[in-house]
C-alpha cells in the first residue's frame, strides 16, 4: 500500500474529495475550454475570468478519476491571481514534470503530481486539465482530447 | 498433447480440475507488484495454454512455408496445418462446410468484411440495419459507415435496466426495410447473453439476414451455427485462448458465394489478366495475401484445448463462479452492478460509489488483480446506464473462487484508501 501512497498522496485524495473551484462559470468569465479523455471518459469544462492579463477567477466541472479531479483542482488553486504568462509557464512545468522532459522549475504544491510518472497509463489523467487550460488561454474553440 | 475430435466437446471432462488447468497457462504463474497475478480481464483477451504456445513454435520451427502454392515438403505441411485448423474451426462452430470458414484478423474484420461486401451488394438507400443498444463499437461503426455510403438507416433496439434486450421493441423495429440484424451473442460490457435463437427466427421471418458478433460468446458457450440458423458469425481467436491477429468469419455458403470479394491480391484469384480476373473458390475468395498461418494453427490448438475440456463444462464452471462473484460484489456497500440480465456470461461490470473506475483499476493492480476500467468500447452502453465508465472483472475457465476473493479484498483496499 505504501508505494500506492506515492500516487495517491494525501493532497491528491483531499483535492479529489473536496475539489477547489468546482463550480460552473464564475461571473464575468471570458475564456472557456472543454477537455475529454476518450480512453476513460473523463470530461472537464474550464472557465476563466481574465482581466488585464491576470486570471481573476476560475471554475471547473466535469467527471473524472481522482488523479484528473485533483490535478484540475490543484491547477485552479495555483493559477488564480497569476498572469497568463505565469500560468503558461506552470502548464509547461507540469508537462515537463509528468513527461520527464527537462527541468520543471519551481512548481510548489504541484509537485505532488510527480507520483503519476510511475503510472504511464495514468499520465493523461493528470494532464487533461492542463491541456484544457492551455486551450482556454489560447482561446481555442475545439474541445481538447488527450488522444 | 492428444488431439481429440472437437465433436467430443460436449462430452467434457468428468471433473473440472481448475488447478490442473491453471498449470497449462504459464502466464498465470507470475507475480505482479509482488503479489500473485489474479487475471480477471479475459473479456479483453485471454491467456494462452502451453498447447497453443507449442503449436505456434512447432509451426515456425518445422513447417514454416507459404500456403497453397509451394511444391515442396514444407509448403505442403504448412498448407496441411492451415487447412486442418480450418477443419477444427468448422467443427467448433458446427458449420456445414469448410468453405464457410473464412480466416480474418478478428471479429472486427469479420464484421467489416460483411458490411463492405454483402452490405454494398445488398443494402440500398432507405433500407435499414438493426442492431442493439449493447453493441461493441465494432458492431456499430462498420454499419454506420455502410449506412452513410448507401443512404441506409441504422436502427437500435433498446435494452432494459438489467441490460437485457427489450424483445418487443426489437420486434417492433424489425420491418420490411430491415436488410440485416447485427447483434452481439454476448455483450462485452454487460455480460448479457442475447436470445439469439428467437432473434434469428423473427429476423428471418421478416426477410432479414443475421450477423452474430460472437467475440464474447465463443469463449463461454458451445456454438452451433446450424442449430442457430444464423447467416454470419464472427469471433476472435485471442479471446478463446488462441493467438492474437486471427479470427473467423462464418457465413452460409450461398451468401458467401454471392458476395463480391473483400480485398484483392494473391490467393483470392484463379486467373488474372489485365482485362478480367476470375476469383477463387470459397473460402479463398476472401483471403487475399499470405494469411496468418501460424495464427490459424494456434487457433486450431486452442479449439482443440477447449474441445478437450468441453465447452459445457467450461460454461458450468464459469456460471458457478459468476453466481459466487455476483453475490460477493453485491454484498459490498457502494457497489452497483451494471448488467444484471437473467442470462449472463461471467462478466461483471460495476461501479463503486465515490471512486472512479480508473482508480479502482490502479489500486487493484497493486494487489496483483488485473481488471479493465473504462467504457469497454461500448460508449452507448455507458450512456444508457449514465456512467462515464465501469470497472469490469471478466472470468475465464482458469479462474477460481480464490480469484474472486482477491478481487473483493482489493475492493476493500480501494474503500480504505478513498473512504
Amino acid at each position: 500500500m505504501d508505494d500506492l501512497r506515492a500516487l495517491y498522496e494525501e493532497v491528491i485524495l483531499d483535492h479529489n474529495r473536496r475539489p477547489r473551484n468546482f463550480r460552473r462559470v464564475p461571473a464575468g468569465s471570458n475564456r472557456h475550454a472543454t477537455g475529454h479523455n476518450p480512453l476513460c471518459g473523463d470530461q472537464l469544462r474550464l472557465d476563466l475570468v481574465i482581466e488585464n492579463g491576470v486570471i481573476k477567477d476560475v471554475g471547473f466541472d466535469g467527471a473524472g478519476c481522482a488523479i484528473s479531479t485533483a490535478s484540475a483542482s490543484l491547477m485552479t488553486e495555483s493559477i488564480k491571481g497569476k498572469t497568463v504568462e505565469q500560468a503558461e509557464r506552470l502548464f509547461r512545468g507540469v508537462h515537463d514534470l509528468l513527461t520527464q522532459r527537462g527541468d520543471p522549475g519551481d512548481l510548489g504544491k504541484l509537485r505532488v503530481l510527480a507520483g503519476v510518472r510511475d503510472y504511464p497509463a495514468r499520465v493523461k489523467c493528470a494532464t487533461l486539465a492542463w491541456h484544457t487550460l492551455d486551450a482556454a488561454l489560447k482561446n481555442a474553440t475545439d474541445p481538447v482530447s488527450t488522444e | 498433447m492428444s488431439h481429440p475430435m472437437p465433436e467430443q466437446r460436449t462430452a467434457g471432462a468428468a471433473r473440472f480440475d481448475v488447478a490442473r488447468i491453471r498449470a497449462d497457462f504459464p502466464a498465470l504463474a507470475q507475480q505482479v507488484r509482488g503479489k500473485p497475478l489474479v487475471y480477471l480481464d479475459n473479456a479483453a483477451t485471454s491467456q494462452k495454454p502451453r498447447a497453443v504456445l507449442e503449436a505456434l513454435e512447432r509451426y515456425y520451427r518445422c513447417d514454416n512455408a507459404n500456403v497453397h502454392r509451394g511444391v515442396h515438403a514444407l509448403s505442403e505441411r504448412a498448407t496441411g496445418a492451415y487447412e486442418e485448423a480450418r477443419a477444427k474451426v468448422r467443427a467448433f462452430l458446427n458449420a456445414a462446410s469448410e468453405r464457410e470458414i473464412v480466416f480474418v484478423r478478428g471479429a472486427t474484420e469479420g464484421v467489416n468484411l460483411v458490411a463492405s461486401t454483402w452490405g454494398r451488394a445488398n443494402v440500398r438507400a432507405g433500407d435499414e440495419i438493426l442492431i442493439s443498444a449493447m453493441e461493441h463499437h465494432s458492431n456499430i461503426v462498420p454499419w454506420q459507415l455502410l449506412c452513410e455510403q448507401v443512404g441506409a438507416r441504422l436502427r437500435v433496439a433498446p435494452i432494459d435496466d438489467t441490460g437485457a434486450l427489450v424483445f418487443e421493441e426489437f420486434e417492433r423495429l424489425l420491418g420490411e426495410r430491415t436488410r440485416l440484424v447485427a447483434m452481439a451473442h454476448c455483450s462485452n460490457a454487460l455480460g448479457t447473453i442475447n436470445p439469439v435463437r428467437r432473434v434469428i427466427e423473427r429476423a428471418h421471418a421478416a426477410g432479414a439476414v443475421v450477423l452474430l458478433d460472437g467475440a464474447q460468446a465463443a469463449p463461454h458457450l458451445a456454438i452451433d451455427v446450424r442449430a442457430l440458423d444464423c447467416d454470419f458469425y464472427v469471433f476472435s481467436s485471442h479471446k478463446v485462448y488462441g493467438p492474437t491477429g486471427i479470427g473467423v468469419l462464418y457465413g452460409k455458403e450461398r451468401l458467401l458465394e454471392a458476395m463480391p470479394p473483400y480485398q484483392g491480391g494473391g490467393d483470392m484469384i484463379k486467373v488474372v489478366t489485365f482485362e478480367k480476373t476470375v476469383y477463387n473458390d470459397l473460402p479463398y475468395k476472401f483471403e487475399a495475401g499470405t494469411p496468418h498461418i501460424a495464427g490459424a494453427v494456434g487457433l486450431g490448438a486452442a479449439v482443440d484445448y477447449l474441445g478437450a475440456l468441453g465447452l459445457d463444462a467450461v460454461a458450468a464452471h464459469e456460471h458457478e463462479l459468476l453466481v459466487y462473484a455476483t453475490e460477493a460484489l453485491a454484498a459490498i456497500p457502494g457497489v452497483r452492478l451494471v448488467g444484471t440480465a437473467p442470462e449472463k456470461a461471467a462478466i461483471l461490470s460495476f461501479t463503486l460509489e465515490g471512486v472512479h473506475p480508473h482508480d479502482i483499476g490502479t489500486v487493484l493492480d497493486h494487489e496483483g488483480v488485473a481488471i479493465r476500467a473504462g467504457h469497454h468500447c461500448a460508449m452507448p452502453v455507458m450512456q444508457r446506464f449514465a456512467v462515464p465508465a465501469t470497472a469490469r472483472a471478466s472470468l475465464g475457465l482458469y479462474n477460481t473462487r480464490e480469484d474472486v476473493d482477491a478481487l473483493v479484498r482489493g475492493l476493500e483496499r480501494v474503500k480504505e484508501l478513498f473512504g
